[in-house]
């Protein structure tokens, strides 16, 4: 390695420094700022310079530009984003989802971090959303389950799963780390068999096998049968992250708290869950972004989530060829939600530094 | 009687009765059920079912299979599938990964930055909606007749068109056998002891047997021509389709480019955080000890950071493995696939969902052993590596 040399005032010597210290470097850093040039061009002319937005034209318009063709987003996006849900209610659509974002930021903000706070907000959102969507309160129109579709469908899936799923994951997790042998090994042989079996294939077998197995009136609507499913496979992961965090907290916190004679649910609630959720908070953040891509799988059981929406948006007649523009657009919505969502993980990793003592 | 239930002992155990029983109360009364309803649908149960015919063809399969065939063979075929698009899956995806981790690690700036685009770009879109995308590509590439034209490759709406090997399959197995170990002999040579020579004069020694190694392939390979035939079948058009060659079906592709391209950037990001886990003070003693760059990355970095990665990316592997069931969005046959017509059309639901568990814990159990096998073997022995 070569020595450090003492740096120098002027920018430019700056700048030669850190992208062409040596040939190979200087060759490296143009070849890689050439492909970042042209791929950016390429993107740019493509999705704004000689891209058609109106949706006045038609097909015929777009097919004779070069570019992007976003009258179809233009034309479609309530489809998209609203499925088959009623044309003059759709405004409670946007607004249930708005109300799930609210929640998210709530939930990502320290001050809520009690478990009473957090599922205040959560149990407010979710009868919020839920009472927006299917109305037959409050003079809204009763509008059933069939009809939800497109994000406001994508984003109930993850947040009832959510919702179901954490709560069930500490509850494993807890049986899962049990003094007594049979309650922990037959809870990990749980755990262990999900997390064996992909996500599709439990979505399938909810929505599929299990009305052979439930007695008629214990089998309720096919959606809430999926989000079940769903939320038992995040609740298996999640629980393994919670263990892990348990397996963070010091033993001698327990014993102390033992030897001062404070109870089992006690020691629980106030001792090992807020330090064990504290170490396993990032990983957890990543359980969630994993499980809000995931939602997009119930597409394979037949629900009118927002992909399947965008399939229907360009599968018919004349717009087929425009899938690049609508996959585009979905993949931004997701986008938006995810990298935040994880972005923001990335921050609080940062900020507690977990594992640095 | 309440004396007894204040004995901790008693309470144990009938605690652990009770949730034992209740789970297992849940199981009998849902299988029992199940069978019920089934009997009332007249759908026999049992795994006799296996050995009816099926009446259905799959789109794409690497062994045979015909209509006339039995369950159990579609079931054989769709593992079949899906281990084979898991594999090219995998291999492609580690490659992909390997690229984008190092352009992460590197020490050129605008490198690490494109590298850095990369990930956030492919991670943060669902994997399903890449298929879809990639699907959709594939599938409005031109019709064969106006295919395009790659030297003997072309890519058409009807999937991709390769060139294949038109011999013997004895005589590929051998060859493919000789360029394997024209790989694997030279770096055997170079590190043997059972050799007088010292490692550092033993460079003829490696470049020959690489290259008559090599010499044999190519010769095997052309002693197992067929007579009269050219020795590669390449795709030509004939009529309105494409003849000859291998055809990739555009399920296979667009299954295999999402999974390279999606799964590349999770393990971009493991391969950056195993060299990240190599301790700074393991480089400088390198760097003292006048190693050079090349030779601290491959002696040094690069074996340090295999061992933290791997058990990172066993998890990952079997991530994607599972995610080969996507294939049914799209129509790939594979063993999920499978599962789901058998389910569809035989109605022998438990069974089939028994046999899809059965399908892929067994291979995630293997991957799993494999791993932990290959962890095992390569770990660090004793405890002087402390960074």
């Amino acid at each position: 390695m070569m020595a450090r040399q003492p740096a120098a005032g002027d920018r430019l010597s700056n700048l030669r420094k850190r992208f062409f210290p040596t040939p190979l470097q200087a060759a490296l850093s143009l070849a890689s700022l050439a492909l970042l040039v042209t791929l950016a061009w390429k993107i740019v002319d493509w999705a704004i310079l000689s891209a058609v937005f109106t949706a006045e034209g038609g097909p015929a318009a777009c097919k004779a530009a070069e570019g992007a063709c976003w009258s179809v987003i233009a034309n479609r996006w309530r489809i998209i984003m609203f499925g088959l849900y009623p044309y003059d209610e759709q405004w409670r659509s946007a607004l249930a989802c708005l109300v799930v974002v609210a929640m998210i930021v709530l939930s990502c903000l320290p001050a809520f971090w009690t478990g009473k706070r957090i599922a205040a907000v959560w149990i407010v959102g979710v009868a919020l959303f839920y009472g927006l969507m299917k109305g037959g309160v409050f003079g809204l129109r009763y509008i059933g389950e069939e009809a939800w579709g497109g994000l406001a469908l994508t984003l109930f899936i993850f947040v009832s799963t959510c919702f179901i799923g954490f709560p069930l994951s500490i509850v494993l997790a807890l049986l899962r780390r049990s003094e007594l042998p049979w309650i922990s090994r037959v809870t990990g042989l749980i755990i262990d068999s999900v997390r064996s079996l992909p996500l599709i294939s439990i979505l399938f077998a909810f929505a599929v096998v299990v009305p052979f197995m439930l007695p008629g009136w214990l089998q309720g609507d096919k959606l809430y049968r999926v989000i079940v499913g769903s939320a038992l496979f995040f609740a298996a992961y999640q629980a393994e992250i919670v263990r892990g965090g348990m397996q963070g907290v010091a033993h001698g916190q327990e014993e102390a708290a033992k030897a001062l004679g404070i109870g089992y649910w006690h020691r629980v609630s106030r001792i090992l869950l807020p330090q064990a959720m504290r170490n396993a908070l990032p990983a957890t953040i990543n359980q969630f972004v994993i499980s809000f891509k995931e939602t997009s799988l119930v597409i394979v059981v037949g629900f009118f989530e927002i992909l399947a929406s965008g399939n229907a948006a360009y599968g018919t007649g004349e717009w087929t060829f425009a899938y690049v523009e609508v996959y585009a657009f979905i993949a931004l919505i997701y986008f938006v939600f995810v990298y935040s969502l994880s972005r923001y993980g990335a921050f609080l990793e940062r900020r507690m530094a977990v594992g640095a003592r | 009687m309440f004396a007894l239930l204040r004995r901790q002992k008693v309470r144990n155990a009938l605690l652990q009765i009770f949730f034992v029983g209740t789970i297992a109360a849940i199981v009998i009364g849902g299988w029992l059920n199940a069978q019920q309803t089934l009997e009332r649908q007249r759908i026999v149960s049992g795994f006799d079912f296996l050995w009816r015919s099926t009446g259905w063809e799959g789109n794409f399969s690497l062994l045979a299979a015909t209509p006339n065939d039995p369950y159990w063979w579609f079931f054989v075929v769709g593992l079949v599938n899906t281990l084979f698009l898991g594999v090219i899956g995998l291999l492609l995806a580690t490659f992909v990964g390997l690229t984008v981790g190092l352009a992460r690690i590197s020490s050129n700036e605008v490198l690490r930055f494109l590298g850095r685009i990369y990930v956030d770009f492919f991670r943060n879109i669902p994997l399903i909606l890449q298929v879809f995308f990639w699907y959709a590509f594939v599938t409005h590439m031109p019709a064969p007749r106006a295919a395009y034209d790659l030297g003997s490759l072309k890519i058409s709406s009807r999937g991709i068109y390769a060139p294949v090997p038109n011999v013997q399959w004895e005589f590929l197995l051998a060859s493919v056998v000789c360029v394997v170990a024209a790989i694997v002999v030279p770096i055997w040579l170079g590190g043997t002891r059972y050799l007088s020579r010292p490692p550092e004069q033993r460079r003829g020694l490696r470049v020959a047997a690489c290259l008559g190694l090599l010499a044999l392939a190519v010769l095997v390979f052309a002693a197992g021509g067929k007579a009269g035939e050219p020795l590669f079948s390449v795709p030509e058009l004939q009529g309105l389709n494409l003849r000859g060659g291998m055809r990739i079906s555009p399920e296979f592709s667009a299954l295999a480019i999402a999974m390279a391209l999606y799964g590349g950037a999770y393990i971009g990001e493991i391969v950056r955080g195993g060299f990240k886990a190599v301790g700074r003070g393991q480089i400088e003693a390198a760097e003292s000890l006048g190693l050079t760059p090349w030779r601290i990355f491959s002696h040094v970095r690069l074996p340090l950071a295999l061992r933290a990665m791997l058990p990172i990316l066993a998890n990952q592997y079997i991530w994607l493995i599972k995610a080969t069931t996507l294939g049914i969005t799209i129509g790939f046959t594979d063993f999920f696939m499978v599962v789901a017509i058998t389910i569809n059309q035989s109605g022998n639901t438990l069974e089939a969902i028994g046999i899809l568990m059965a399908g892929f814990l067994l291979v995630n159990l293997s991957l799993g052993a494999l791993f932990n096998h290959v962890n095992k073997a390569i770990a660090l022995k004793g405890n002087q590596l402390r960074s």
